[in-house]
């Protein structure tokens, strides 16, 4: 009786203790509260930043001075100011935009626009649109590669990544990945592109140098149905050796080694786990839960839930600065 | 060095347009009458809940764009031809004509004695053929009505009843006054209804005839509050296939209790504010096309276009009898926005999938409902499972 009980003890002191040493801010995106959370790395909300509608989508520049949000309802990319936690400035997108990425000299930003199905590119300083590449229906995850040359575009509804090259501003290849495809994280050092697949129950791995699927990892959770995982987002630790995957309707995440491809443990978390990052010092995973509107602090040492905090209404995206 | 690996790069990038190239062309007939009574100009101005707002080719047009990219991908071109016939005579020419352009592919949107006519005749006039059912609930078409070659995305009436039944079971409101119509379709309805009502143990607590009429002398048949004024029941189910009487039932009965069936509460395939799973953007995008929202048989005719487009993609090389059997295997999945991957029914061909409890302005509940069980998929739950089947006809 009293040995789980302290082991529980113990665990939780840890949790606390890993959670006390981490240090920065950690934003979140609510779909429909039109408001980025800001909290500390603990998960002790700080503040509450007004920002365009149906903000989804977050990365910061390279200074991370700024941060950059995409607003599906007002069709706008938000500029925020992380000193003064203002938006600052808007730049116009297309109808409906939902990821980007940004080129790696972080002037031009690369969107997916949903409901025109196209991956379209904006000058950050004129803001205006420079050019748009035809993608398959419901364009989402964008991921631009390091040396700024190609963009990988998930189709929802093809099933398929394009590949873009950015200089000729067309689509070079498609991939034939799982059902749904969503999100993108490049991993093995640039070497391999993971892509999860939300009604497959799997993530595929692209081999980025002749673009051939050359892995899957398949889900399985305990007491559910293949059916009711649905992996949408992704985050590398930032040895660059696990990835977690946010199982969505499975509520649960799991970590994964990169280079074996195997599925290791699994955390269970809230409603429809799809947002994730992980903290910069590598201890604390935040997951976003679409549909409890909370968010689940992970510690991935003991891969264990130490705390859930309310986010407000549909959280999205969780991004953390150090 | 780097230049040369570039070339490398751009040549083997060259290499899928080749493929494009040598495309195979594919072509999916939408075949309908055009007398159909339920496009009658007046007729849809009606717009009562669960009939169609327009023909299914707006739906298969938008799934054959939406999959335009896949195809490709595949070497495959999959266009769309829209047969409309005169009338029901006309159909033997019409399948010769599209056994000359080598048509096997068929939305059949069509009365039901109409689809039974092109179901019969459509295997041996075309060398082999595949039909999807987009518009009819008739559980008999996929009981002894059932063929090998037949696909029904709408979802069946039983299907309906027992995702209603399933949320009033949910919600505890188990005692039912039942208001039955004396149509053909009410009845069936009414029968389905009390099949489900058995199945999730909801309770009759009165069952009444209702009859459109202005006659004083059948007041009590015509005169809502007069039809709802016993106490004891928590709900009205109006088994209306029609919708003119059950459109007047709402706000309109003696005892404030919600009505469900043919209209307030009603099961749907879709529903234009699902705001869940991708739906705004699918809504969106027949909006564009169609220059109206997207209901039901909407998405039940998009659903089939998918359908065949996720199973040439699967293997673009198998001929028509083996892609029967993946989609009645239940290998081939298919993408609905509704939450879950969909298949169909090996022993019915019915697709599976989630049902909207949906009233005008919304989205009140999905079935299956959280907590209903089944042994191996719970989305069987709603409609015939294996065991309870009438269907003998399996590719």
């Amino acid at each position: 009786m009293t040995r789980p009980l302290r082991l529980l003890t113990l665990a939780t002191l840890l949790g606390c203790a890993t959670l006390a040493m981490a240090q920065g801010k950690v934003y979140v995106s609510s779909e429909k509260d039109n408001k980025l959370y800001v909290f500390d790395a603990k998960g002790e909300r700080l503040a509450a930043i007004d920002v365009c509608k149906r903000p989804r989508h977050m990365m910061f520049n390279a200074s991370r001075s700024q941060l950059y949000v995409c607003c599906g309802d007002s069709n706008q990319l938000g500029v925020v100011d992380t000193a003064s936690g203002k938006m600052t400035g808007t730049v116009p997108l297309g109808d409906s935009p939902e990821i980007f990425d940004l080129s790696p000299d972080g002037k031009t930003v690369y969107v997916s626009i949903e409901d025109e199905n196209v991956m379209a590119a904006y000058d950050l300083a004129s803001k205006k649109p420079v050019f748009e590449v035809k993608t398959g229906g419901e364009p989402e995850g964008v991921l631009v590669t390091p040396d700024g040359k190609f963009a990988y575009v998930t189709s929802e509804v093809a099933n398929v990544v394009h590949v873009i090259d950015l200089g000729q501003k067309k689509v070079i290849k498609n991939i034939k990945v799982g059902k749904r495809p969503r999100r993108f994280v490049l991993a093995a050092g640039g070497a391999e592109l993971w892509v999860s697949n939300e009604l497959d129950a799997t993530v595929s791995v692209v081999d980025t140098r002749d673009h051939s699927v050359k892995g899957t990892v398949k889900f399985a959770v305990k007491g559910l149905r293949e059916a009711d995982i649905t992996p949408v987002g992704m985050a590398l630790s930032p040895d660059g050796k696990t990835l977690w995957v946010g199982l969505g309707k499975a509520n649960h995440v799991a970590e994964v080694d990169v280079a074996t491809r195997a599925v290791g443990r699994q955390v269970l978390v809230g409603k429809r786990a799809w947002g994730l990052t992980v903290h910069p010092d590598g201890q604390t995973l935040y997951v976003t839960n679409g549909l409890s509107d909370d968010m689940t602090l992970v510690d991935t040492v003991g891969a264990k839930a130490v705390k859930t905090v309310a986010v407000g209404r549909v959280p999205h995206s969780v991004i953390v600065a150090p | 060095m780097r230049k040369a690996m570039l070339l490398a790069l751009a040549s083997l990038f060259g290499a899928p347009s080749a493929v494009q190239a040598a495309a195979v062309k594919l072509t999916l007939a939408v075949v309908s009458l055009a007398e159909d009574p339920r496009y009658a100009p007046r007729r849809l101005e009606r717009a009562y809940p669960g009939h169609p707002q327009g023909r299914a080719v707006q739906g298969v047009r938008l799934a054959l764009e939406d999959a335009a990219f896949e195809l490709d991908a595949a070497g495959i071109e999959l266009v769309l031809r829209e047969v409309v016939l005169p009338d029901a005579a006309a159909l033997p020419k019409a399948l010769a004509d599209l056994k000359a352009a080598k048509v096997q592919h068929l939305v059949a949107d069509l009365p039901l004695a109409e689809l039974n006519q092109l179901v019969q005749s459509a295997p041996a006039a075309l060398g082999g053929a595949m039909v999807f059912n987009t518009g009819l609930d008739d559980d008999s078409l996929r009981a002894q009505g059932c063929a090998a070659h037949l696909l029904h995305t709408l979802p069946s009436r039983h299907m309906a009843s027992d995702a209603l039944a399933q949320y009033l079971a949910a919600r505890n409101w188990r005692k039912v006054l039942l208001l039955q119509g004396p149509e053909p379709g009410d009845r069936l309805m009414g029968e389905s209804f009390t099949r489900a009502a058995r199945r999730y143990g909801l309770k009759t607590v009165q069952s009444k005839p209702f009859k459109l009429t202005g006659d004083p002398r059948e007041r009590d048949l015509a005169n809502t509050r007069l039809l709802t004024g016993e106490r004891e029941h928590e709900v009205v189910a109006v088994m209306d296939a029609d919708g003119e009487f059950a459109r007047a039932l709402p706000y309109a009965t003696q005892w404030p209790r919600p009505v469900v069936g043919a209209s307030g509460l009603v099961a749907s395939a879709w529903h234009a504010q699902w705001e869940r799973n991708g739906g705004p953007q699918l809504s969106r995008r027949f909006q564009k096309l169609a220059q109206r929202p997207m209901r039901s048989h909407d998405w039940s005719a998009w659903v089939a276009g998918r359908a065949v487009a996720a199973v040439l993609v699967d293997d673009p090389k198998a001929p028509l009898a083996q892609q029967l059997k993946k989609l009645r295997g239940g290998s081939v999945f298919i993408d609905g926005f509704k939450g879950p991957r969909l298949s169909f029914r090996a022993w019915d061909g019915q697709l599976r999938q989630p049902v909207f409890l949906s009233h005008i302005d919304g989205v009140a509940g999905v079935a299956p409902l959280d907590g209903v069980l089944h042994p191996r998929d719970v989305l069987d739950t709603l409609g015939v499972d294996e065991a309870e089947t009438a269907c003998r006809q399996r590719p």
